[in-house]
């Protein structure tokens, strides 16, 4: 069934978006949440598992300190308040990939409370609240084999792989964020941002949306201005970035036409599709499961000692926004431009370079230039790409000392991208560099103009530009590793 | 020399080991001689390891030949409550829905009784996930009480305890949800502690109630259950609730058997309506029997241990609701209906349906009400808020005396098949001994006397204070040492059912 959708710019003119986000993030601790099981992504199905994470009878959990540390430095990096005192709670429900039957989580006992997480939207500042920071485990992954959706209805059977059951898991679930307009999707997308570059810099997840260790479920409402909010959709596995700008605006699309029509948004969870970028209607909220959390009687209340936590707090590295503050003044950028390295992904790549020795401009440009649109073709991530900022550096460093021209360097770039080596192997190897040898040089000019005496009658009579032809034909003869600017010096020269 | 052995305590058998007097292989052979005589009457147990026991046993004799140091338990047969999870041997918790499996891993306790040298004879009967104060709720039939085979050797521990009565074990181990370790030692006429909880390691054990359940030690004296008290306890890193404090002095304090100087209180709220009347006489005799050794008796009331039943039966349901989810037919233990057509929760309900019994279903069904939105306020919130003004009770109490004491059961055993269609009147069986598993103390029952109605053992009661242990000892060794002074002989000696 294809939904009823609203023109977005309409949408947005006649409905304000609420919208909040739950993130969930598999921490990156050597070892599961309530077992010693290694928890590396990729190992054979059922080959990390013991009987804790089994939930295999009479076994019993205990809480990975790591996990809690991890959990506190978000919840300070979150500008939370952290709990003196809390526990864990059981959340009853029945599903195959889950081995207890219930899942360990937190209930109205969080680890952190009350925070809020600062996102620049469109040179705007939005403080998006955090209601709670809460630690729970991972369920196992079921793949559905047979069936025509990949989901469970339909299959033939199921297989479950346990190594994700018990991963410490943190669940960020931020106030609902108001007042974004038009720029709602925008903003939920960039709060993702921030906050994956956030935990990143913290250390405690490698944050791949990819390999679902960040993963999002996006809560919509629309409502008239003015009007009491309306209804929300909460829309499931959100899994990239730019599937949670997409989702929201579905949703906005989608909701405002139900609106236009006099009808009633339902409250329910909603499937996001990363293919065509709608949402489907999944499981109605109003019959929702009854969780029947109750605290885990298995576990002790966690208290977290004063000095732990602000030991922690002590050790908090500098928050991303700060570095990108500092940096913009360190490297003389504007906002949007760094917001474009930014987005890129390349903050770390370009810092990297720079510290390699590049000036902050050609970094960027590297960055942003060549390598992004190598990366775009080969739909690659930038920090996946097979060259180290210190390579981009030296090709950066070869140009500045006339060793290379752009193209050149351009040519070595995709060598090194290639596999050909460093920058200066390559460099040795193809023989690239630069003619700057003045006679060789003198010679090709000298040629040039003597192969073509009307184009050198018209520079002599004044027409300056008309020297390009004459350039373009030295740089043809030195198969392009003469410096234009100077070749273009030595014709002026010779014949003004 | 053989049925000598089987009626030797554990202490003794202990010693003649030591001694090299007998062989642990001798003992073993003993036991499992005496389990083949009886068992087919007692049914004691479900699984009897007679290969592995006799394994256990060379390789302990070996090592006593070759000099190695070895614990008191080594060589000393045990039965093991088929709750704890044994490497090898089947474990079915007395339910259909585990029948067949074999446990990839060692409770901590029998990882600890196998450490001690202690021989693991085998595992013994119980209520279905230990919920019942019978065994009739086994999936696998009841089990006898050695004094009457036609009565309950209580439960949910009743097979440790029919085990223990009937010479075929000199120890077992149980545990006590909510009294199911002191009732059939008190209607079985011999000692069973439910000890500090915490105090024992859970790991391994298929919880019932995880804030209830305490795994704990049967012996047919005193000092027998403190030996098997002190190997099988201490902290366990892989259980989170276990204390990380030293064992309390148990044995030392069995060995002492001393009251004089001891203030003891008696519970008002436990005796009079609902208590039999030759459990309130040989109660009554005991307390001025400790009176005589010199300790400092007193009544004392727990104005709130009378809405202890009732919180028992919203928690230990709500907490049993929760934890019996797992058994789905997803991993282990038993399948039904999995014939192609069926999809995984239709499979998951069929298996449920079949593997559990009617008790389980029923509290499984009491729980998950009692924790649904819009009830959890009234019902586990409630019991939860009860459980916090009985602790107080007890704090109340032991700021006052020492030790409390009351009869362990209301009643002695009773006629199997009298109950199993009146479920509060199970339930009742339970009395006096839930207020102790609520609060998480430690209590014990020892053999008082038999009642004059139906010449049935009666036990008494002592409960302490958390990480107290050792008084329940001190008070039960001098009640049992005055005791057989006075019968001239153990209680046990004049149990005729077999």
């Amino acid at each position: 069934m294809t939904e009823t959708l609203v023109p977005y710019a309409e949408a947005t003119e006649r409905y304000e978006p609420v919208i909040g986000l739950e993130t969930h993030v598999e921490l990156g601790t050597r070892t599961k949440m309530f077992c010693g099981c290694v928890t590396t992504f990729g190992a054979e199905p059922n080959s990390q598992t013991c009987p804790v994470c089994l939930g295999l009878p009479g076994s019993l959990p205990v809480v990975n300190r790591t996990a809690i540390e991890y959990t506190i430095r978000i919840g300070l990096a979150l500008n939370c308040t952290i709990a003196e005192w809390c526990r864990f709670a059981r959340k009853n429900y029945f599903y195959p990939d889950m081995p207890k039957n219930f899942q360990i989580s937190q209930y109205d006992e969080p680890l952190c409370t009350d925070g809020y997480l600062d996102v620049e939207v469109n040179g705007k500042t939005v403080r998006v609240g955090i209601e709670r920071v809460h630690l729970e485990e991972d369920t196992g992954k079921s793949l559905h084999v047979g069936g025509a959706t990949g989901r469970i209805h339909g299959a033939e059977y199921s297989l479950v792989d346990y190594n994700r059951a018990g991963i410490p898991l943190v669940e960020i679930v931020t106030r609902p964020v108001t007042g974004t307009g038009a720029d709602a999707p925008v903003a939920a997308r960039l709060y993702v941002t921030e906050l994956r570059d956030l935990l990143r810099s913290l250390g405690v997840s490698d944050v791949r949306m990819e390999e679902g260790s960040l993963r999002c479920d996006v809560n919509t409402s629309l409502a008239p201005p003015g009007a009491p909010w309306g209804t929300r959709t909460e829309t499931k596995n959100v899994n990239s970035l730019r599937s949670v700008e997409r989702a929201v605006e579905f949703e906005i699309e989608r909701q405002a036409a139900v609106l236009d029509a006099q009808g009633r948004v339902k409250q329910e969870t909603r499937h996001f599709h990363e293919d065509n970028g709608t949402t489907t209607s999944g499981r109605s909220k109003e019959e929702a499961q009854d969780y029947r959390y109750f605290p885990e009687p298995d576990l002790v209340p966690v208290a977290p000692p004063r000095d732990w936590v602000e030991q922690i707090r002590a050790a908090l590295p500098e928050a991303p926004a700060k570095v990108r503050a500092r940096l913009r003044t360190e490297w003389n950028v504007s906002a949007p431009e760094m917001e474009a390295i930014v987005n890129a992904g390349a903050l770390d790549l370009v810092r990297q370079t720079v510290a390699a020795g590049a000036s902050p401009a050609d970094a960027r440009k590297w960055w942003l230039g060549e390598l992004s649109r190598h990366a775009h073709e080969t739909g690659m991530e930038l920090a996946a790409l097979a060259i180290t900022p210190a390579q981009v550096a030296r090709v950066a460093a070869l140009v500045s000392a006339g060793t290379l021209n752009d193209k050149l360097a351009r040519q070595v770039i995709d060598a090194v991208l290639a596999g050909e080596g460093d920058p200066d192997e390559i460099v040795k190897a193809r023989g690239l560099a630069v003619v700057s040898d003045e006679g060789a040089l003198t010679a090709a000019v000298d040629e040039a103009i003597a192969a073509n005496p009307d184009v050198a009658a018209k520079v002599r009579a004044g027409k300056i530009p008309a020297a390009g032809v004459l350039v373009g034909a030295v740089m043809k003869a030195t198969r392009g590793q003469a410096d234009a600017a100077r070749v273009r010096e030595l014709i002026l020269q010779r014949l003004t | 020399m053989s049925s000598e052995l089987t009626r030797m305590t554990a202490a003794g058998l202990s010693a003649a080991l030591a001694s090299r007097e007998v062989s642990a292989t001798e003992v073993t052979r003993a036991h499992l001689d005496r389990i083949a005589a009886v068992d087919d009457r007692v049914h004691a147990f479900l699984h009897v390891a007679a290969d592995s026991a006799l394994e256990q046993a060379a390789a302990i004799d070996e090592r006593r030949t070759a000099g190695d140091d070895l614990g008191p338990l080594a060589g000393v047969p045990v039965a093991v409550k088929d709750v704890f999870a044994t490497r090898g041997l089947p474990t079915t918790a007395g339910s259909r829905i585990l029948e067949g499996w074999h446990p990839p891993y060692d409770a901590t306790i029998t990882q600890r009784l196998k450490q001690a040298g202690a021989i693991i004879l085998g595992k013994t009967n119980m209520d279905e996930f230990a919920m019942g104060s019978s065994t009739e709720n086994s999936a696998y039939g009841t089990s006898r009480n050695p004094w009457d085979l036609d009565k309950i050797p209580g439960g949910s521990s009743g097979g440790s305890s029919a085990a223990v009565a009937a010479y075929e074990a000199p120890l077992a181990i149980g545990t006590d949800t909510g009294g199911s370790i002191r009732q059939p030692a008190a209607v079985c006429g011999i000692v069973g502690t439910k000890p500090t909880y915490g105090g024992s390691s859970r790991y391994g054990v298929i919880a019932f109630a995880s804030s209830l359940d305490t795994p704990g030690p049967f012996g047919r004296t005193v000092l027998d259950a403190a030996l098997l008290h002190e190997a099988m306890s201490g902290h366990d890193p892989m259980d989170s609730t276990s204390i990380d404090a030293p064992v309390p002095p148990v044995v030392a304090a069995a060995r002492e058997a001393d009251v004089s100087g001891m203030r003891i209180g008696v519970v008002a709220e436990l005796g009079g309506e609902g208590y039999q009347p030759g459990v309130l006489a040989r109660f009554a005799e005991s307390v001025e029997l400790l009176e005589s050794l010199g300790a400092k008796v007193t009544e004392v009331s727990c104005p709130h241990f009378r809405y202890a039943l009732p919180a028992y039966y919203l928690i230990a349901p709500s907490e049993c609701s929760s934890n019996l989810a797992r058994f789905d037919a997803m991993r282990y233990g038993l399948r039904v209906g999995d014939d192609g057509t069926r999809d995984a929760e239709e499979v998951m309900a069929l298996t449920r349906e079949q593997g559990f019994g009617a008790e389980v279903k029923r509290r499984v069904i009491l729980g998950t009400y009692a924790l649904s939105s819009g009830y959890y306020d009234a019902y586990y919130g409630k019991a939860q808020q009860v459980r916090t003004l009985i602790i107080r009770d007890f704090d109340a109490a032991f700021g006052q005396v020492d030790v409390l004491v009351s009869p362990a059961t209301p009643t002695t055993a009773f006629r199997i098949g009298e109950r199993v269609d009146d479920p509060m009147a199970m339930y009742l069986a339970d009395l006096a001994t839930i207020p102790s598993d609520l609060a998480g103390n430690a209590a014990i029952s020892v053999p008082c006397g038999l009642a004059d109605e139906d010449g049935l053992p009666v036990g008494l009661q002592v409960m302490a204070p958390a990480m107290a242990d050792d008084r329940l000892y001190r008070v039960a060794a001098a009640a049992e040492a005055a005791f057989t002074r006075r019968w001239g002989h153990p209680l046990l000696a004049e149990a005729k059912g077999l």
